[in-house]
């Protein structure tokens, strides 16, 4: 169950602070805090970087460090502070285990909550609270995609996955004896890439090399001509072309380029990135340099989520590996000129970073904040003003794979304007959850019967997350494909016995926690949202909360800065559409125009109101 | 050419110079656009989100969008006035507003936007949170419960004073503006009475000591006109000063 929620009283925290002090001061070493800068290069652009890497010396960034580091980077000890707090994985006070359970609504039906609760009860600790003596903090954090293999938890920054009571149990016992991660059963931390269906990009070995000899062979203008054949989309969402991205950047007039790989892949029940990096990093990384080769980049970053964290070994070993064979690094194939490197910068727990604006001024170093709405497009003024492609994991596979297979065989599949095959994250109610790649064009009802789920005992297909579309089964014969159903890859499957309003509510706080605070609409609205859902779901909604409801999703949708605000509510608005008895169900029955008013709940908000005040 | 710098809002055309935004145009054109976190002084921030106006089928904000020749625009439309006094109520209830006994009542620009949109009550359910009042400095007070996080502190300290005193924390429903100094309190900070930052506050939240209630209610700025005819109080204020 969602955490029960007190009509119309707010989250205790909710835009409640205090003043931050900067004096409580943790011993603070300061040639430690000297080196980790240092391998930074003393840039302010890595400050997210360095924040990572003094939580991991610290056990949390102090507030003394954060002064070190802002009279070392140029920035106030209140702009390292505000970074601090932007991102969910930082955090002030020192703790010795951080356990967060991803709390995507695949996760709650797996039975997160009950898992949750015995931890909490086993360490005796609150949701959210240090334990006095500093050993552990358990907390929730937004899907950490790995709803094929959960419930699952990140621990310290690492994914375990298929929790059970009994490994619930035994974490309890590791951390009451203070057990070192290493010392924890390994085949915890098994992160399974379960593909259960391989078409175009996934059945064939890649050669790492291969594409980037085709290209050297046919040239940027052939390779751009190439890509253009084959009509590859961005898989992020919003599916522009990737030859007219790469074109618009390459002809940008400026003396440096970048390529960012977009690998924030926050939209709950997505996790096909995941597999790519895990199974197919090749693919992924030649994507880039080829795409380097073509815009004139030396430079290129891939953002990975900070929930990916587990993967930074292999990345960065894979990446030592193409070095070695002469495909990354200086004089790439022997190609006297062609150079390019790549980065791996590790995001920090916020899903707004998978908005290429976020992402770029997180890679910056600041605070996840979108900027205005393009122009400029960042191919133009991109990473430090300088023109940048930012493309999805899976974009860059496809341009890597196609090139190699060659466009022909591309376009084949698919339809009119979705040209090839599409990653699908498949999670819920099902019985074989993981990674389908069909070509586009696929109805719905077939992906449903591929992982073994009856379409008649279906009542939602939830598609690219909570931000995307709900599909009610009498839709399930429309097609995946850009004509039609728009996916970011993700599809989440509920069957008749799981309560909607559920679903509903848990959406809806996923953009509560989610929101960057930027504008109002979305740092208020998104709020508001919640708690209207929350006071239908018990029971003491009104017809003119749904009116509220309705009002609320228009204007969040309309005049939010940027697309978590314009996409927060489509859930809202799809499930008042096609799914009403959600909602009308669970009115208040007897007054059904007036909202009711419940003496009990009255005095419980007061209640909670006076402690709240008394604590805070 | 007289058409290549010429807007059309709501009907009417507008004209603008290169580089202008809509805002600016309808600025100097004397015609008014609701807005909360624009001050012409500084970079446009586009985050109250109450300028927003209707632009070929997009809803963006006058404040950051650049004006184009021939661009069609409406901007006092039932519709756009609906979104605005909803997010102006979304302010009142996200913050604890109380104008009854806020020093800065009849001045108030959120309270004078409040008023041309019509806005007869808060609408939604108070948040209530707990927010703290900063006393620390000898001539200025900061109260959090009346900020609106429009972020003009933060710009003014940093592009005119030099001081970076302001500064934005948090995320979601949990940003507020946080003060750069050791303890966090204005106090201690680095900021005067004279910065240009003490001056921008459109609300109740940054006020000056030792002059409370210096005009008496009922002859106020806003008392006396709408924003609408008179404008921003803080352009009205450095009006005075100048005068």
């Amino acid at each position: 169950m969602v955490s029960p929620i007190s009509i119309h009283a707010p989250p205790p925290e909710a835009g409640c602070f205090k003043p931050v002090r900067r004096s409580d001061e943790l011993p603070i070493d300061s040639s430690r805090l000297e080196a980790i800068v240092a391998a930074y290069s003393n840039s302010p652009h890595y400050l997210v970087q360095i924040l990572h890497a003094v939580q991991a010396a610290y056990q949390c960034i102090p507030p003394a460090a954060q002064v070190y580091l802002a009279d070392a980077l140029g920035f106030t000890p209140a702009q390292v502070q505000g970074v601090v707090s932007f991102y969910g994985f930082f955090y002030e006070t020192p703790r010795q285990y951080q356990v967060l359970f991803a709390d995507n609504i695949i996760e709650h039906f797996q039975g997160k909550a009950v898992l949750m609760q015995h931890l909490l009860d086993r360490l005796g600790v609150k949701v959210g609270e240090v334990r006095a003596d500093g050993r552990v903090c358990v907390d929730n954090t937004a899907c950490i995609g790995m709803s094929d293999q959960g419930p699952a938890a990140l621990v310290n920054g690492l994914v375990v996955t298929r929790l059970t009571a009994a490994r619930i149990e035994q974490m309890a016992d590791l951390i009451e004896a203070q057990t070192p991660l290493s010392a924890w059963p390994a085949d915890w931390f098994t992160v399974e890439s379960t593909i259960q269906q391989r078409h175009f990009l996934l059945s064939t070995p890649f050669e790492p090399g291969s594409a980037l000899r085709v290209m050297q062979q046919k040239g940027a203008d052939g390779t751009l001509g190439e890509l253009a054949q084959a009509a590859i989309r961005g898989c992020g969402g919003a599916g522009f072309r990737l030859d007219s991205k790469w074109t618009i950047c390459r002809n940008t007039p400026a003396d440096t380029r970048y390529v960012v790989c977009n690998a924030d892949e926050g939209e709950p029940g997505t996790f096909k990135d995941r597999v790519l990096l895990q199974e197919y990093a090749d693919l992924v990384f030649e994507g880039m340099t080829v795409c380097a080769g073509v815009i004139g980049a030396r430079q290129g970053f891939l953002y990975l989520r900070g929930e990916y964290a587990y993967l930074l070994d292999a990345l960065r070993a894979k990446l030592a590996q193409r070095r070695a064979a002469g495909l990354l690094g200086t004089a790439i194939l022997g190609q006297a000129g062609f150079d390019f490197e790549i980065e791996i910068h590790l995001g920090a727990g916020a899903y707004i970073c998978g908005a290429e604006t976020a992402l770029i001024e997180s890679l910056e170093g600041h605070r996840g904040v979108p900027r205005k709405r393009p122009p400029p497009f960042p191919v133009n003024v991109g990473y430090l003003g300088k023109p940048t492609v930012v493309n999805n994991v899976e974009t860059l596979a496809l341009a890597a794979k196609a090139l190699v297979v060659g466009s022909e065989r591309f376009i084949a599949l698919g339809t009119a304007q979705s040209r090839g095959t599409k990653l699908l994250s498949i999670s819920g109610d099902c019985s074989r959850p993981g990674i389908y790649e069909f070509p586009y064009g696929v109805s719905i009802r077939t992906v449903l019967e591929a992982c073994g789920a009856d379409p008649t005992t279906v009542q939602l297909v939830q598609n690219a997350g909570p931000a995307g579309l709900s599909l009610s089964p009498a839709e399930f014969d429309r097609l995946i494909c850009y004509e039609d159903v728009n996916t970011t890859g993700a599809l989440m499957i509920f069957n008749h016995q799981r309560p909607l309003i559920e679903v509903t509510q848990n959406f809806a706080d996923f953009f509560v926690h989610e929101s960057c605070g930027f504008c109002t609409p979305c740092r208020v609205g998104t709020s508001l949202v919640s708690r209207l859902v929350s006071k239908i779901r018990h029971g003491q909604g009104s017809t003119a909360d749904l009116e509220e409801l309705r009002m609320l999703s228009a204007l969040i949708k309309t005049t939010s800065h940027c697309g978590l605000g314009m996409t927060a509510t489509n859930h809202i608005q799809d499930s008042l559409k096609k799914f009403p008895a959600v909602f009308q169900t669970r009115l208040h029955e007897e007054r059904p125009l007036h909202p009711c008013f419940d003496l009990d709940a009255a005095l419980s908000e007061a209640q909670q109101l006076r402690t709240h005040a008394s604590s805070c | 050419m007289a058409t290549e710098q010429t807007i059309i809002l709501d009907g009417q055309p507008v004209p603008f110079q290169a580089g202008q935004t809509i805002m600016d145009a309808a600025l100097a054109a004397g015609i008014y656009i609701p807005h909360l976190c624009h001050n012409p002084e500084f970079k446009p921030h586009g985050s109250c989100r109450v300028c927003v106006v209707d632009i070929d089928g997009r809803t963006l904000s006058a404040c950051t969008t650049k004006a184009a020749a021939g661009q069609q625009i409406a901007c006092n439309t039932p519709t756009l006035n609906d979104h605005r006094r909803a997010i102006t109520q979304m302010l009142f209830v996200e913050g604890n507003h109380v104008c009854p006994g806020c020093e800065k009542s009849g001045a108030c620009q959120l309270q004078a936007v409040a008023y041309y949109l019509e806005m007869l009550g808060p609408r939604f359910p108070h948040f209530y949170p707990s927010r703290p009042v900063d006393a620390s400095h000898p001539t200025v007070l900061i109260d959090f419960n009346r900020c609106i996080l429009c972020e003009l502190c933060v710009r003014a300290s940093d592009q005119v004073d030099g001081k970076q005193v302001f500064s934005v924390g948090g995320r979601g429903i949990n940003t507020h503006i946080t003060i750069n100094s050791p303890s966090g309190l204005l106090g201690d900070s680095t900021l005067d009475i004279h910065d240009k930052a003490v001056d921008v506050c459109p609300v109740g939240a940054i006020l000056k000591k030792h002059r409370g209630y210096a005009a008496p209610i009922g002859q106020r700025l806003y008392d006396l006109q709408a924003i609408d005819v008179v404008g921003d109080v803080a352009l009205v204020q450095e009006a005075e000063h100048d005068a």
